[in-house]
């Protein structure tokens, strides 16, 4: 004691190097927070299970960036969330797979942030409609993969496949259907339009929707379940509860994978076709490390790998692609698709929502 | 020990701590509801800080005056059903063994710890024509096939009910307990039956504790929206159903806070009311 006195060592120093201690003790915290990382937005389930498992380590692999993937719930639940977020200056994802009724929505409060497309040599592979773009032309959002929404049914209960969506109207499916409960992640008008009135044209007028929507509410009588939570049909098309209805091409083809009795049909009319596009939340502070993640993600053979893997169809151009007829054959169809009507879902999101709860709910 | 009122400002200091978090639990967030539900909705987007009407003018139509109506009749009648089943049962519970009563409580408990998805999908199960208990049914011979019992009003009434019962039950308990047995004896000596004397005596004894319940299990269901939605058709949809689609799927903010404030005025005016009622009743 008098030794540390004498050599004029106070308590105060003790304590300070004791803290110097400390903090190098602790700088590998430090130091691995440091490594880049990026948080990632996908669709819970199935969906995120397959990226976890054959996309994102890969990805780590190929970058050095690690993922850290975020279980989102569908479509504008979790737009809700960032908008929220990101006013407080938080970002709960960097990038988020956004469908395109959410993009649209994000766009019109400046959510997004632009993305450089010179940054991602690989964004030239993609089709023209999976670039989402800002009315002045900033990029907002790169399409991620593209999905069906197909007509799918029980094999037990229906061993021959239907033919057509006006199988959701026969009055012998009464109280079998399981629907979409929202008229903007449905796209049930633009079904309608396609099979009774010539094309989704028809939708132009409000006369026109108006005339769908009363043709649409003729198959309020044959369904049972109109689903917002996508686990809660899955369970009963499986066991035949609920053994017709829409629902998404790539999760039913990974469930019959699995052995349960469940087919997806690309109707006569086509399949409504969907896509998520990566999006970047304007509070993210890792916009360098999103714009190398979007540019992997947009490589043919990464396009291939997801088709493969997690059942989604390419947003990249098919002749980029090495999928064989067949593999392709299984993720998408030839059969020209429904293509939603998002600028409805912008322009009259009110007025048909209020439509749409009457006629289910009414 | 007598408790002397406070007379100097720091007497008060206990109620500091509970005041302050009232006021950043309830008070705050309340407020920025009722400031919400004045802003002005931008179609295809989010919303802008404006005071306008027309979230109140939408919420004023026939088509949610019969929500508004629906949601109200389940919560009343889910309270209703819950009081009549759980007082008689809570009586017959307090009457029993200290052991028996230890068993039923933790069971109830037990119930409790259930999130409302485990009940909902569990009630699913048992009311749906695959694995439900139609099929208990029909193995002993009592149905000839097996029947879906869901989608319906029957289903979201039960599930909500067994969800309330625990709650009802331990409120009412204590009061239960408390209850003076000489009252029944008397009742009794004097010649009234087991059963006469539940309802002219225990029953009155008790009105305002079974008042109280009636109110918490109302508000309570009143809440609800996961039930009906995975039990029962649109049709059977609450308010707070619709709340939820509009405030997370539309994105419609201020609608949302419009239809919850009115939600919240409507059940205050109609606890206010029973209340009301109830002293009525008392002074004459």
């Amino acid at each position: 004691m008098t030794e540390i006195r004498k050599k004029g060592v106070s308590r105060r120093t003790v304590l300070a190097s004791g803290l110097a201690g400390a903090g190098l003790l602790a700088m590998p915290a430090i130091l691995r927070a440091q490594e880049r990382s990026l948080k990632v937005g996908v669709y819970g389930g199935y969906f995120k299970d397959s990226f976890d498992k054959n996309i994102f380590p890969e990805f780590t692999k190929a970058s050095g960036i690690a993922v850290e993937s975020v279980a989102e719930p569908t479509g504008e639940a979790w737009l809700v969330q960032l908008e929220q977020a990101a006013r407080a200056g938080q970002a709960p994802a960097d990038l988020s797979m956004m469908s395109q009724v959410a993009m649209l929505k994000g766009q019109a409060t400046d959510l997004w942030a632009p993305l450089d497309l010179s940054k991602m040599p690989n964004s030239a592979n993609l089709l023209d409609r999976f670039v989402s773009k800002y009315p002045d032309g900033r990029v907002a959002g790169i399409g991620a993969v593209a999905w069906y929404i197909t007509l799918v049914t029980n094999t037990q209960v229906y061993p021959e496949a239907p033919e057509s969506w006006a199988a959701l109207w026969d009055p012998a499916n009464k109280d079998r259907l399981g629907l979409l409960a929202l008229v903007s992640n449905s796209f049930l008008l633009e079904v309608t339009a396609k099979t009774f009135m010539g094309g989704t044209d028809a939708l132009d007028t409000e006369e026109g929707q108006l005339k769908a929507f009363e043709k649409l509410a003729e198959v309020k009588p044959n369904v049972r379940l109109w689903y917002r939570d996508e686990a809660q049909f899955e369970q009963a098309l499986k066991s035949g509860e609920i053994p017709m209805g829409q629902y998404y091409h790539d999760v039913t083809g990974l469930a019959a994978a699995d052995g349960h009795p469940v087919r997806s049909t690309f109707p006569k009319e086509g399949g409504i076709l969907d896509s998520g596009s990566w999006a970047l939340s304007r509070a993210s502070q890792k916009a360098e490390e999103a714009h190398v993640f979007i540019d992997y993600m947009s490589q043919p053979a990464i396009q291939a790998l997801m088709s493969r893997k997690v059942g989604t169809a390419p947003t990249v151009k098919r002749e980029l692609l090495d999928l064989t007829d067949e593999e392709f054959a299984a993720v998408a169809s030839d059969i020209e698709p429904i293509i939603p009507r998002y600028d409805l879902y912008q322009t009259k999101s009110d007025w048909l929502n209020q439509k749409w709860t009457e006629m289910i709910a009414g | 020990m007598r408790r002397e009122p406070p007379r100097r400002i720091a007497d008060y200091a206990p109620l500091a701590f509970p005041a302050a978090m009232l006021v950043l639990f309830f008070v705050i967030p309340f407020s920025t509801m009722i400031a919400v539900s004045f802003f002005r909705r931008q179609q295809g987007g989010f919303y802008t800080p404006d005071f306008v009407l027309d979230n109140y003018g939408r919420f004023l139509s026939a088509f949610f005056g019969g929500v508004l109506g629906f949601s109200l009749m389940l919560a009343i009648m889910v309270a209703v059903i819950c009081v009549a089943i759980a007082f008689p049962f809570t009586y017959l519970l307090t009457k029993s063994s200290r052991r028996v009563q230890i068993v039923w409580l933790v069971c109830l408990l037990s119930i409790l710890s259930l999130s409302e998805v485990i009940i909902g999908f569990a009630w699913s199960t048992l009311f749906s024509r695959t694995a439900g208990i139609t099929n208990l049914l029909v193995a002993v011979g009592l149905m000839a096939e097996p029947q879906a019992l869901l989608p319906g009003f029957g289903a979201v009434l039960t599930a909500m009910t067994y969800q309330a019962m625990p709650y009802t039950i331990l409120v009412l308990y204590p009061a239960l307990v408390r209850l003076d047995p000489t009252l029944l004896e008397a009742a009794r000596t004097l010649g009234a039956s087991p059963l006469r004397g539940f309802f002219d005596i225990i029953v009155p004894a008790l009105r305002n504790t079974i008042m109280a319940t009636l109110i918490m299990v109302f508000v309570f269901a009143l809440g609800s929206y996961l039930l009906p939605q995975i039990l029962g058709r649109p049709q059977h949809w609450t308010l707070s159903v619709h709340i939820t689609d509009q405030a997370i799927y539309q994105s419609n903010m201020p609608f949302a806070a419009a239809m919850a404030v009115f939600l919240v005025l409507i059940s205050l005016a109609l606890v206010g009311l029973t209340l009301l009622v109830g002293s009525r009743r008392e002074v004459t």
